[in-house]
């Protein structure tokens, strides 16, 4: 059993008592001194000339300090983009300027034209009224496919067209893929549309800008994971402003998931202004706005066909997709659709021949970018929902299909360019079968059927590729920066410890957990050890957190830099006890002579190395303070197994959640309630892209769903209490702690087994039904039992 | 600017509003009363639930002037003086009933409604109570089942936690 309050305690979480009083530290709860606010007047029209600008009438204005436009900014970097994807030509995507401010045109409802200061948020809104745009409408690229006609607009007239890249995975592979899928016994084929989704963490995004002339130094507060990023990305890319001019700041964070990791022009915005009108500026996004501002998710549209042999064994994988970049590069986008995704489409399986293509393509919309999962999602949905329709065509089991193809030795090299180090997918799947009382499916389908309902059952398996990322492998795949994480282990002189992180926690609990892992090596207790995150005036330098790298990636180096405390402490102890290093065992929070009772406490032996009498000072440095940056070998792979049960009103076509079970296997666990959490979390989120959610854009590039009106979130009455599992373990080979990472599972196994679940129950229902669009609102679902 | 007074969470306090003031930024700006979250401007996601004379209430959907004279609580309020927290705040804690702490207050507000009106509520009843607070992080079942723990209900059976 776990030590109380070491790895694998559910330990309760010490930052809930400032969340739960009202005294958390959000960035829109920091006022600065002075601050005056932005207001950011954006484009109604989705594609627009801008012709003029009149902001004669606004300035004269009470409280307006300055109006800001494009003009201001064209000396000025424009936002960047931390990854290029190189075509199957061997060309580099086309990458076009992000200016801070539109300039020349507008190019999606939401892009920011004018940015007013004012004394008040208030004065601000009011002047922006008084703006007089002379914007001529261009016809809005809307249609992926339409977009890349001869004769479409163009979203950007200096590129070529609105393709940003077309990407082919494996290249050499494709001859032989279609060789493969032209002779296969049988070729299962869909088409589907992964469903264009806004992460809307609960916390809309905000910024602050400050500028201390005394010392030259600019400080942004911001709503971000990964604030080290943004001090990179905006400090050397678009404001050229030196890191040690830099501090940016993300305290408590409402939720992220993807979306908070980008850098935003407001965050460029309100660093500029602060300097170029000498006070601080604040801008707190409203959620209309985050509607149209935040990078949007997902939105591929995808034909996946997979070959097999008369048994059912699976010959050849082929995707086709366009992925929907939006109007701009946003930081992370070109990512997602290719090795985020590409390199999934192995699955759980050994398909010996996979080839994937996608091509990104520039629309008049918000950009897309990374959420929850992240291209993992994608690649998990179109795999799990071909299977189940190759099920169904062969008269095979779904689960015995899945079995019969499911890599089971390990490690395996995937068609698809990684290795996946360990993984047990039928452990998996018979714990799913196990907890999701497959047995007893047949018995509560009657019972729905008795009154007047259609039960049906999904299940899936899922892969993922976290703990992101050796640094040099995806710099060979177009990462612009490499991707470890680093932490500083700070032993004071009593011998409280203060860790400072490169990873940001927002929601995932790393001010609890992060101390189990350090007081499990040391032998004290957690309370000992806080946690220092998202500043980088306190923390050296960081990665942030996304891919649910933060234990693997970030977890790892906190536990490197705490093997090379435990190393010089020893140092200290035996020289303390007069004893040879090599005797000395650490267990309990004391140093003891191996064989011995002579043992010197952990506090004794900090207390040594700050203020010492007795101190080897010859041979070693006074002080307990290590850093250590962790760059991981190779991707984690957590997997699992998961079962949806649902029950269809034929009369109105809504599904209701009746059961939903996953059975994960994330590696070592340190937390296992917090783990559990991440997993409601992410399958709450992945019932919401299977039933709810969707961004829409019509024609004219208007988002017909731009409010929590028309964006349906899921809520507490659209799912039901969730059994999930995590007790099969195959540790992570090649990180110190054995973990994999748990944070979008939920998100990338759920879809797949709610769509599953909804075809199931339609076919049972003798329905010839094979597929149905997400989101699956009542409407699509009776509409398609008409047809 | 008119000058606006009301009871916060026991205190008289007062300060200025413009006619347009919403509560919520009253309570925020105007008292430094952070907790109480602003998440839509569309009244749609609870994060800004407060008590009014004793109701929830969604603060952003109510002038400040119009709580002139009123009592009211917010989260702030919930702890005893002491920092014990409530019954409803301990429950929250021990079953993981949040992760960003966003939705929090208003959560622990719609629950201390939701028992005051029925100090049992059954799983379904706590969903339908809870349909207008948006949490993006749990996908309530740690929430649903924290507050079935406040009510004094037995929850060792509810999977997983
Ligand atoms: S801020 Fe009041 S309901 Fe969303
Ligand atoms: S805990 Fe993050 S929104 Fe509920």
């Amino acid at each position: 059993m776990p030590a109380d309050g070491g790895i694998g305690a559910s330990t309760k979480r010490r930052e809930d008592v400032r969340f739960l009083t009202g005294n958390g530290n959000y960035t829109d709860d920091i006022n600065a001194n002075g601050q005056a606010y932005v207001y950011f007047l954006r484009s109604e029209m989705a594609h627009a000339k801008i012709n003029g600008i009149d902001t004669s009438d606004a300035e004269k204005m009470d409280g307006v300090i300055r109006i800001f436009t494009g003009e201001d900014f064209v000396e000025v970097g424009g936002v960047p983009c931390g990854w290029e994807v190189t075509d199957r030509f061997g060309n580099a995507m086309q990458e076009p300027r992000h200016p801070i401010l539109a300039h020349g045109k507008a190019r999606h409802v939401g892009d920011p034209i004018c940015a007013i200061v004012a004394e008040t948020l208030e004065q601000a809104r009011d002047a922006a009224e008084a703006i007089e745009l002379d914007l001529e409408e261009l016809p809005a690229v809307i249609d992926m496919k339409s977009a890349l006609a001869k004769d479409s607009p163009k979203v950007h007239d200096e590129l070529e067209s609105n393709l940003c890249y077309d990407w082919g995975f494996v290249e050499e592979n494709r001859d032989a893929v279609d060789e493969a899928i032209k002779n296969a016994h049988h070729v299962t084929t869909l088409e589907l549309r992964n469903n264009r989704l806004i992460a809307n963490p609960m916390e809309p995004r905000v910024a602050i800008g400050m500028f201390d002339r005394t010392t030259d130094e600019h400080t942004l507060y911001t709503t971000s994971q990964n604030p080290h990023v943004i001090r990179l990305l905006m400090g050397a890319f678009v404001l050229g402003i030196p890191e040690h001019k830099l501090r940016v700041i993300s305290p408590d964070v409402g939720g992220g998931f993807g979306t908070k990791i980008f850098h935003y022009a407001e965050e460029a915005f309100c660093t500029f202004a602060a300097k170029a009108v000498n006070r601080p500026v604040k801008w707190t996004c409203s959620r209309s706005e985050a509607f149209v501002s935040d990078a949007h998710g997902r939105d591929h549209v995808t034909k996946i066909e997979l070959a097999m042999d008369k048994d059912g064994n699976f010959l050849a994988l082929r995707t086709d997709t366009h992925a929907n970049m939006g109007a701009y590069l946003s930081t992370f986008a070109p990512s997602v659709p290719t090795w985020l995704h590409g390199t999934l489409m192995a699955g759980n399986y050994k398909t010996p021949l996979i080839y994937v293509n996608v091509k990104a393509v520039f629309t008049n919309t918000v950009p897309v970018d990374a959420y929850r999962g992240a291209g993992r999602p994608e690649a998990s949905f179109q795999l799990e929902r071909v299977i189940d329709k190759a099920a169904h065509e062969m008269g095979i089991d779904p689960i015995e299909l899945r079995r019969q193809n499911f890599i089971t030795e390990f490690p395996y090299a995937t068609p698809v360019a990684v290795e996946y180090d360990t993984g047990d997918y039928n452990a998996t799947m018979d714990k799913m079968i196990e907890i999701a009382d497959l047995a007893g499916f047949e018995k509560r389908a009657a019972e729905s059927a008795d009154n007047g309902k259609l039960r049906g059952i999904g299940v899936n398996c899922y892969i993922e590729a976290c703990g992101i990322a050796p640094s040099n492998l995806v710099g060979q795949l177009g990462a612009r920066a490499g991707l470890y994480e680093s932490a500083t282990v700070r032993v004071n002189a009593t011998g409280s410890i203060s860790v400072m992180t490169g990873s940001h926690s927002h929601g995932q609990g790393h001010e609890t957990a992060f101390p189990q892992v350090i007081a499990d090596m040391l032998g004290i207790d957690a309370s000992q050890v806080d946690i220092v995150h998202g500043d980088t005036s306190k923390v050296p330098m960081g990665m942030g957190t996304y891919g649910s790298r933060s234990l693997a990636v970030g977890g790892s180096a906190m536990v490197r830099a705490t093997e090379k405390i435990i190393n010089k402490a020893k140092k200290i102890a035996a020289h303390l006890l007069e004893a040879s290093e090599g005797d000395i065992e650490l267990k309990d929070g004391q140093f003891t002579v191996a064989g011995t009772d002579k043992s010197v406490a952990w506090g004794d032996v900090t207390l040594a190395a700050y203020v010492p009498h007795n101190y080897p000072l010859e041979d070693l440095e006074p002080g307990l303070e290590e850093t250590a940056f962790y760059d991981p070998a190779n991707f984690t792979y957590p997997s699992g197994a998961y079962a949806c049960e649902v029950e269809v009103d034929p009369e109105t076509g809504k599904v209701t959640i009746e059961r939903f079970s996953a059975a994960d296997d994330f590696g070592n666990i340190v937390n296992p309630m917090i783990v559990d959490g991440q997993v409601h979390g992410g399958i709450g989120q992945g019932i919401g892209q299977a039933l709810l959610e969707q961004a829409v854009y019509d024609d004219d590039g208007q988002l017909i769903s731009g409010s929590y009106m028309d964006y349906a979130m899921p809520r507490a009455d659209d799912v039901p209490f969730y059994t999930v599992d995590h007790s099969c373990q195959t540790p992570c080979t090649h990180n110190p702690l054995g973990v994999k990472g748990c944070g979008e599972a939920g998100a990338i196994g759920s879809p797949p087994a709610v769509v599953n679940a909804v075809v199931d129950a339609l076919r049972r229902a003798g329905q010839d039904i094979t597929h149905i669009d997400m989101p699956l609102t009542p409407s699509r679902v009776w509409q398609a039992m008409q047809s | 600017m008119t000058q606006v007074t009301m009871t916060v969470n026991g205190k008289a306090v007062s300060g200025e509003a413009e006619g347009r003031t919403l509560l919520s930024q009253f309570l925020r700006d105007g008292l430094g009363l952070t907790g109480t979250h602003v998440g839509c401007d569309t009244s749609q996601c609870g994060a800004c639930s407060v008590h009014v004379n004793g109701k929830l209430v969604k603060s952003c959907t109510m002038f400040a002037i119009e709580a002139d004279g009123a009592e009211v609580s917010t989260v702030e309020g919930e702890a005893d003086e002491d920092g014990t927290l409530s019954t409803i705040q301990q429950a929250f804690q021990e079953h993981h009933g949040l992760q960003c702490g966003f939705c929090t207050p208003g959560m622990v507000m719609a629950t201390k409604s939701l028992l005051a009106e029925n100090p049992k509520p059954t799983e379904a009843e706590i969903r339908a109570y809870l349909s207008g607070n948006i949490c993006r992080c749990t996908g309530y079942h740690n929430i649903v089942k924290a507050i079935m723990a406040a009510s004094g209900q037995d929850v060792s059976a509810i999977a997983a936690e």
